[in-house]
């Protein structure tokens, strides 16, 4: 496995993984240096482009199974710090950078409605820091580095979300709540990562797995591994720890949701997937540690709960929030399981949902633009009036369940097949019934479009700006689109799960 | 032209018709014009497909691969063919009935109700055509889907309520166990093409075989086996010629056909046989033969009288297949053809009589025969089809599941199929002895007067209304002298191979 990893930095290509983050991170300054308001805009999405195009190269780079080590100012590891990039990490660069990219023509008008001039400049630079720092917790191989990305992105995110209190007041609250959950989880985790240190002596992730792997579990090893996935559980909002992810959701710009629910999320479950499989190693995690008899259970109770108060929701993000928090739990079981299978389920499901996700929040944030209400109530007959981006929302919704034809169908098609291989057909029994809760909350917004009178603002509202509606109906061609092509994406899960499941991090010696 | 462009012609020119409607909706003639010339491409297409690969079975056109050993693939079979020459044959008929009937009655979204027609029998001829059960899964979906909006039509909370039902009940039962039926078969067996004999064969066995059984059989809801059934009744809130075509023909048919597909390619009846799997599937179907006949009488909403008879003759086809012998699954074949043509004929009627004189109750529709000749004519034949009575088509396919039965040995079954027929003449010939022969039930002479001078001025409603109907009439007595072609025609699905 050493041989086939690549050391020196001698051309362009060899300096991607770095130029993958340094790339956002200089234009983050850049736009406030510059100051320019009309020229914020045009930077981060260029910025943002850049990266896709980098991102892309990587996976097609890693696909094969190969695996890059990329050393910071050409320090070798472990004193240097490394930059890894495999299947795994590569995909999810690609879903942060797609997502962004699409997204920021969409946030353009959506900001310009939703949050004052003066704040714009200030705004893209967040969001600039915002992306940077995911890129960062993907790209790395360091587990400290690991935490400082992570709070860059997670800072940056609180500013975010507290944008939204131009139209909700609310926001503030929401962002306050994220910044304390959100600390007490990166301070679990630096602690976590604080006594790995202390009982291996060293950060680079790919090390810390071979230590551990000479040592043995001992006392201080177990407690890293607690601190690590509780602090790591409330970034994802593993239910329980998800009490952050509603409020937070709900009252951020429309913008802004759109990107985080989609990338967020998706980036620290990546994080948790690393250390419970790569650092720790499953024997490890699962075996002397029963993650398993944690996991599966809190992902089953949140496919259930979260979908069940979904239902009940008058809110439309609000729901999107809930359903989000149960189809993290589809994710999780499919890492819970264990297998081949399972993990493709879950990995593949990771970029699945995020491109569903992203779908469903930008009609959302094009229905607030022309109604000003993300309420059931006010949106109702909107399908008349907005008939493209009520039809975008449908084919979201639609994913959203799982219904053949969509990229949600796949995921759940692979995901059963895994609970059926393992013999576990209760689990296969319940992941189905908790689609069919996603029916329920899905169909009231279809009834609330299309079948109510149109009423209020609904009744006169416009069809939303072609700025919004073509990424809009990128993100829903995807949907479908990723439900009939999956060379893409189960491809690269496959390989990724492969790679995980063989704790394949070792160090190049 | 070669088969394989035909099958997605097929597909892809009733799916064009959506957006042909969507594009002419400001122009009520081109659009309805537009769609019917579909209508009729479509049905050459599946002549040509006819005409090209007879009652052979054809190979596989795979379109592309989604997973490893899931592909999206279409070929042709006689079992899969006759059913989309019978959806796409009514299809015009029912398209010029519904031009008049959404006229004549004056209901709105005119272009919603056609696009989703047409996407709907789209999705039909993508299940007719599946080579594999994963198609079959994407285009049933697909066919849900695309019906919703036609049952929620009218928009009143009567309709959303109906409608919130047919969806419930169709996607639970799909997502909820025929998905786990698939992904099961797909797991021990590694494939999911619809194999002459079956492909389950020495990879299940014991108690387990009916389990799988019974996760398709309800499963497939829409072929409306109880418990699962009551998504039918509450469908027909739908306007009448959505019911005629769509829960007559394409939707209901596609769930037995589903069923019968799942019984001889997935399972095989020599295997459904020697694993008695199926036994318990065949008394459920005749509870359910029985109970909706005896529900059906209790009805005196017309189409409710009728939903409930469908659920009954659907079980007919369920039946056949759990039969597990040849001439079983054959008479299920057959019935999915002489049963169409009679129930479509049954709700032409029902609509015609609605669309004259706005009544829906049957103990309102005494005398109206005389008044409307033609389509109590045609229902009489319809119920005579349905009921089995020769010369109408109906006779044939329940000779055939009989001789089935008989083969099987269960004659219980055949008792079962006999008790029905009487039911049917029970539940349906009222319904045309009210309109011909009561002149004057009413023992209140006033309300009787009244009611007289309302019969007495209705007339036939527009051509496109009462015409249909007598051509389907027409189609059911054909259909009986041409029964022996289309034994023949079926025959090669449970040939030895």
């Amino acid at each position: 496995m050493a041989s086939e990893v690549t050391h020196t930095a001698a051309t362009f290509a060899d300096h991607l993984p770095v130029l993958q983050i340094l790339v956002p991170f200089i234009a983050a300054p850049l736009t406030v240096l510059i100051g320019s308001r009309a020229l914020a805009w045009p930077i981060a999405f260029v910025s943002s482009a850049i990266a896709a195009v980098i991102a892309f190269a990587l996976l097609m780079k890693t696909m094969g199974g190969e695996v890059i080590s990329y050393h910071l100012g050409g320090w070798a590891p472990p004193l240097g710090i490394e930059y890894r990039v495999d299947a795994a990490n590569a995909f999810v660069l690609l879903l942060v950078c797609a997502i962004s990219t699409i997204v920021l023509p969409f946030a353009r008008t959506s900001v310009a409605a939703e949050i004052p001039k003066r704040q714009h400049t200030l705004f893209y630079t967040a969001y600039l820091l915002c992306f940077a720092g995911l890129l960062g917790v993907a790209v790395t191989g360091d587990a400290f580095n690991v935490f400082v990305f992570l709070e860059i992105s997670s800072l940056s995110t609180y500013v975010l979300i507290a944008q939204g209190s131009y139209r909700d007041k609310r926001a503030l609250t929401a962002a306050f709540d994220y910044l304390m959950m959100g600390t007490i989880g990166a301070t679990f985790f630096v602690i976590g990562i604080g006594l790995l240190y202390m009982a291996t002596g060293t950060l680079n992730m790919a090390d810390i797995a071979d230590r551990i792997a000479e040592q043995g579990s001992n006392r201080t090893v177990r407690s890293a591994f607690a601190f690590i996935v509780v602090g790591i559980g409330l970034k994802v909002a593993i239910y329980p720890l998800h009490l952050w992810l509603p409020n937070s959701y709900t009252f951020a710009p429309s913008a802004v949701t759109a990107f985080l629910a989609a990338t967020a999320t998706k980036v620290a479950i990546y994080v948790l997937m690393r250390f419970v499989f790569s650092v720790f190693r499953p024997d490890f995690s699962f075996a002397n540690n029963t993650l398993e008899f944690i996991i599966i259970p809190f992902a089953i109770l949140a496919m259930f709960a979260a979908s069940f108060i979904a239902i009940f929701q008058s809110d439309f993000k609000r729901m999107l929030a809930y359903s989000s928090i149960a189809q993290i739990g589809y994710i999780l079981l499919g890492i819970g399981f264990l297998t081949q299978t399972g993990l493709t389920a879950g990995i593949s499901h990771l970029f699945n949902h995020g491109i569903t996700k992203a779908a469903l929040f930008m009609g959302v944030g094009a229905l607030v633009l022309r109604t000003g209400s993300s309420f059931y109530s006010r949106l109702e007959g909107a399908g008349r009036t907005m008939p493209w981006t009520s039809a975008a929302v449908v084919i979201g919704g639609l994913s959203l369940i799982g219904v053949p034809g969509t990229a949600g169908f796949i995921s759940k098609w692979v995901l059963v097949q895994a609970a059926l291989e393992k013999g576990w057909w209760p689990v296969a029994l319940l992941i189905v019934a908790s689609s069919l809760l996603a029916v329920i909350y899905v169909w009231r917004v279809i009834e609330t479009l299309y079948l109510k009178p149109a009423t209020g603002d609904a009744a006169t509202a416009t069809e939303a700006p072609a700025s919004m509606l073509i990424p809009l109906w990128i993100m829903a061609a995807a949907c479908i689109y990723f439900g009939f092509d999956t060379q893409i994406t189960i491809g690269a899960s496959q390989t990724a799960a492969q790679g995980l499941l063989a704790g394949a991090v070792g160090m190049a010696h | 032209m070669d088969t394989g462009t035909a099958i997605l012609l097929s597909i892809l020119v009733p799916f064009a018709a959506v957006f042909g409607n969507l594009i002419l909706r400001n122009n009520p003639n081109a659009r309805d014009g537009m769609t019917l010339v579909a209508a009729v491409l479509t049905f050459l297409l599946v002549l040509r497909i006819l005409a090209n690969e007879g009652n052979g079975t054809s190979e596989t056109y795979t379109l592309f691969s989604i997973l490893p050993g899931i592909d999206i693939a279409f070929n042709v079979e006689p079992l899969g063919l006759m059913f989309a020459i019978i959806a796409s044959g009514l299809w015009i008929l029912t398209h010029l009935y519904g031009i008049g009937y959404m006229r004549g009655n004056d209901e709105k979204h005119h272009t919603r109700f056609f696009a989703c027609f047409a996407f709907a029998i789209s999705s039909v001829m993508g299940i007719a055509f599946s080579a594999n059960m994963f198609t079959l899964f994407l285009f049933y979906e697909a066919l849900t889907i695309s019906t919703y909006p036609l049952v929620a039509h009218k928009g009143t909370p009567e309709a959303i309520k109906g409608a919130r039902t047919y969806l419930g009940i169709l996607i639970g039962t799909s997502i909820g166990l025929q998905l786990v039926a698939v992904v099961w078969t797909f797991t021990i067996t590694g494939t999911l093409d619809f194999t002459r004999g079956g492909i389950l064969e020495g990879h299940i066995a014991g108690p387990m075989v009916a389990v799988l059984l019974g996760l398709y059989a309800f499963g497939i809801g829409k072929a409306a086996l109880m418990p699962f059934h009551r998504w039918l009744p509450a469908a027909m809130v739908a306007p009448t010629p959505v019911s005629a075509l769509l829960h007559a023909v394409a939707v209901v048919k596609a769930g037995v056909f589903t069923m019968l597909k799942v019984g001889i390619y997935i399972f095989g009846i020599d295997f459904l046989a020697s694993s008695g799997a199926s036994v318990w599937l065949m008394w459920l179907a005749a509870f359910s033969i029985v109970a909706a006949s005896v529900v059906a009488m209790t009805k005196d909403n017309l189409k409710a009288r009728l939903a409930y008879s469908t659920i009954s003759q659907l079980s007919y086809i369920t039946l056949g297949m759990a039969l597990a012998t040849s001439m079983g699954a054959l008479g299920g074949g057959m019935h999915i053809a002489t049963h169409a043509m009679g129930k479509i004929t049954l709700f032409m009627c029902a609509g015609s009589i609605y669309v004259a004189t706005h009544k829906t109750e049957i103990s309102q529709m005494t005398g109206l025969g005389r008044r409307m000749p033609i389509t109590f004519a045609a229902f009489l034949i319809g119920a005579l089809s349905i009921i089995g009575l020769p010369p109408f088509a109906g006779s044939w396919s329940k000779w055939l599941l009989v001789v089935g039965a008989a083969d099987a040995s269960q004659w219980v079954m055949i008792a079962v199929l006999m008790v029905s027929s009487l039911l049917n003449v029970a539940y349906l010939m009222p319904v045309v002895a009210r309109g011909f022969f009561l002149p004057n039930p009413d023992p209140d002479a006033e309300a009787a007067t009244r009611a007289d001078e309302a019969t007495r001025t209705v007339r036939e409603a527009n051509v496109l209304v009462w015409a249909p109907p007598a051509v389907t009439a027409l189609g059911c007595v054909f259909l009986f002298f041409y029964a022996s072609e289309i034994q023949t025609f079926l025959s090669p699905i449970v040939a030895a191979n």
